[in-house]
């Protein structure tokens, strides 16, 4: 139906907000990821649909908010400078439990860092880098399909759950180009009879996050704290590689994952019996399925491009008896597969 | 409000408008935000966009405006309304969204997203509030807070070689292109009253006939943070704020002129 | 407060439990219609009154509705039949 194309992650991205019915999208230039920016200031317009280059990410984070509390599907993409400065905006989303893309294609950090693709805002990210008890979904992407339809789905989810939802590619990723298939463009959107479209023959809509006194406040926390209960019962997504007869586990998502898979075909063809486990929602971290794991296997190598933050997670999912090594690169320094077969080959012979 | 009958033909001049909840305002007594929402939910009623309005609140005394509205509203984060306002309004160029907003919010935090609504011409509304004080959280400076003037956190007195200067928002803005009406007003007296509500309703006007940016800057009393009984307050304004402050109409494209022209032939 | 069927001119109605005392309608009515109370409203407030000697004076003219902060006068101008 939908014939194949060589695009970027980056465009992917944009292409699959467009088809998710995306009807905002505010921007603010910061590299690696210019060139979603650039790609919807042409399509959105074409598509007669909402773009604005913003004077901060800040007032981007905020666009998405009127954007979104007005009904529309809005999504903002940024890098991981950008992304911090988004992040008291992305809390008042979701204590006003409103739906929003926020793409964050991460770079070496802290500080200015460089361009280079990273994972260093994993804790910024899947911990709610906001003020306030909230959660956000977290989907990480591993290849420029996946980008495209993370962000596909994330707009799905955020709808659903009616919370910020954010996808985690990192640098590398966005200026990688594959071969990808166009999906079918979301023709139906969900009814939000809660928004901000003016009182015509109903009561006043109102959308805040906020209420003078505690003790009404609280339950309003209380209901993002179910929600966020339900997400993590029936939103958790993960891949798994040659488990049957694995002696050791790699954990990754991302980049990391993609030169993990090399290691681990490599690592096979010396007879050493490797898998792998990639989490796809770094919230709902998939917890359950690794402890699970950790019954069959001990011995768990967490490939990431940081400087230690997924293998905090993994340690707290894995029995206490399970033995986690590191291998990592950061910065914005690519990881090879070379290097994580040399981490293989000195746990296992 | 009594119902009261009576066998003589009788007219209300003055009563709630029907933009406003029963809802009693939480302000301090002699407050500017009850007089200025007030002369916001009249002209709503008065250009009858009940329907079409949206309350784009700020973060401070005026966060609660959407909960004495009988409109759709919403809050946004300290500074950011006109950033969250141009978004519902590029959304839903039908709906009329307008900023309610005061000094801390509008001339400190959220200085670069009033410039670039600005700047960009956004066909919103700004009511901008200038009480020279940061009145919610307790007396502050604010950035228009006078020099010399007593605050929480300038108790000699602002000094400009450590606080710097008050800023003159609609001097300022009146440069950028993207603006079509800029207007400073005060509460001082019902005069100035009558013509805040004049200024406002051409703002409103303004967006209406989709010319562009407007903005009311409203010269407005904080007894309690002032330390002034409310009808001193109104003098201390008036002999402090309006020399640093001249009240005037500080941009006026000729489609808004035009539109003034209307009124006095309507 | 008199009902309205003895009224024969213009007349001011304050709601004594919004209003908060600030008496900007007072300071502002141009024939001293208004004064202020003599007890305190449930808040604790001062509220203003119409001084009932001085009732008749009212023009109408609106003025303490327009300096209201919290919109508790509702003003009535009397029209003959």
């Amino acid at each position: 139906m939908f014939e194949k194309t060589l695009m970027a992650g980056n465009i992917a991205i944009a292409e699959g907000a467009i088809s998710a019915g995306c009807h905002a999208y505010f921007g603010y230039p910061i590299t690696p990821q210019n060139e979603i920016l650039e790609h919807m200031s042409k399509r959105m317009p074409e598509e007669g649909r909402v773009f604005v280059q913003t004077e901060s990410e800040i007032a981007a984070i905020n666009m998405v908010h009127g954007a979104a509390a007005s009904g529309c599907r809005a999504m903002t993409t940024t890098s991981s400078p950008g992304f911090s400065l988004k992040q008291e905006g992305i809390s008042y989303l979701a204590g006003a439990n409103l739906p929003a893309v926020i793409v964050n294609v991460m770079r070496g950090g802290p500080g200015l860092g460089n361009i280079g693709g990273a994972q260093g805002d994993y804790f910024q990210a899947t911990k709610g880098g906001g003020h306030g008890d909230y959660r956000v979904i977290v989907l990480a992407p591993a290849t420029v399909q996946e980008m495209m339809d993370f962000t596909m789905l994330a707009f799905e989810l955020a709808d659903k759950y009616r919370n910020p939802t954010i996808v985690l590619p990192d640098g590398f990723l966005g200026q990688a180009i594959e071969p990808v298939t166009m999906r079918a463009p979301v023709t139906k959107l969900p009814e939000k009879p809660w928004a901000i479209t003016g009182a015509v023959g109903r009561a006043k809509n109102i959308i805040n996050s906020f209420a003078m006194e505690p003790i009404n406040d609280q339950p309003r926390i209380e209901l993002i704290r179910q929600k966020l209960e339900r997400i993590r019962q029936d939103e958790v997504r993960f891949e798994s590689i040659n488990l049957d007869d694995a002696a050791l586990v790699i954990v990754a998502y991302g980049s990391a994952f993609r030169s993990a898979m090399t290691a681990m075909q490599m690592a096979r063809e010396e007879g050493l019996k490797v898998g792998i486990f990639r989490p796809i929602t770094l919230f709902p971290f998939p917890i359950k399925p690794l402890s699970d794991l950790s019954r069959k296997v001990k011995r768990f190598l967490v490939a990431e491009m940081s400087f230690g933050q997924l293998i905090e997670d993994v340690r707290l999912s894995l029995g206490a008896d399970a033995q986690v090594e590191l291998v990592n690169q950061f910065g914005g320094v690519p990881m090879s597969a070379d290097e994580i077969l040399e981490a293989i080959e000195k746990i296992m012979k | 409000m009594a119902q009261l009958e009576y066998n003589e033909l009788e007219t209300i001049l003055y009563q709630k408008p029907e933009a406003l909840e029963e809802h009693p305002f939480h302000f301090c007594p002699g407050c500017g935000h009850g007089i200025a929402l007030r002369l916001v939910a009249e002209i709503i009623d008065e250009l009858e966009i009940r329907e079409r309005a949206i309350c784009v609140a700020s973060i401070g005394c005026s966060v609660n405006s959407y909960e004495y509205f009988n409109f759709d509203g919403l809050e946004s984060a300290h500074g950011r309304a006109p950033a969250v306002a141009t978004a519902i309004k590029r959304c839903h160029p039908h709906l009329i969204p307008f900023t309610y907003q005061g000094d801390g919010d509008l001339a400190a935090i959220g200085t670069a997203e009033i410039v670039h609504a600005c700047a960009r011409g956004e066909n919103i509304t700004t009511i901008f509030i200038n009480n020279a004080i940061y009145g919610m959280t307790g007396g502050q400076m604010a950035p228009t807070t006078l020099t010399g003037m007593y605050s929480t956190s300038t108790p000699a007195g602002r000094k400009p070689s450590l606080a710097g200067y008050p800023i003159r928002v609609c001097e300022m803005l009146s440069t950028l292109e993207g603006t079509a009406y800029i207007s400073r007003v005060a509460l001082h007296s019902p005069a100035a009253v009558r013509k805040a509500k004049q200024a406002i309703k051409l703002a409103f006007r303004t967006q209406l006939a989709g010319l562009g940016m407007s903005l009311v800057e409203v010269l407005s009393p904080c007894p309690t943070n002032w330390r002034v009984e409310p009808v001193k307050a109104l003098e201390w304004l008036a002999e402090n704020m309006l020399p640093y402050y001249p009240l005037g109409e500080y941009k006026v494209i000729d489609a808004v002129a035009a539109l003034k022209k209307e009124d006095h032939h309507a | 407060m008199a009902t309205a069927t003895q009224r024969k001119s213009n007349y001011v109605v304050i709601d004594s439990e919004r209003c908060k005392g600030c008496h900007l309608c007072i300071a502002f009515c141009p024939k001293g219609v208004l004064k202020p109370a003599s007890r305190i409203n449930r808040m604790g407030y001062t509220p203003a009154e119409v001084n009932e000697k001085k009732t008749r004076e009212c023009t109408g003219c609106g003025i303490c509705a327009l300096m209201c902060p919290d919109v508790a006068v509702t003003v009535h101008r009397l029209k003959k039949r």
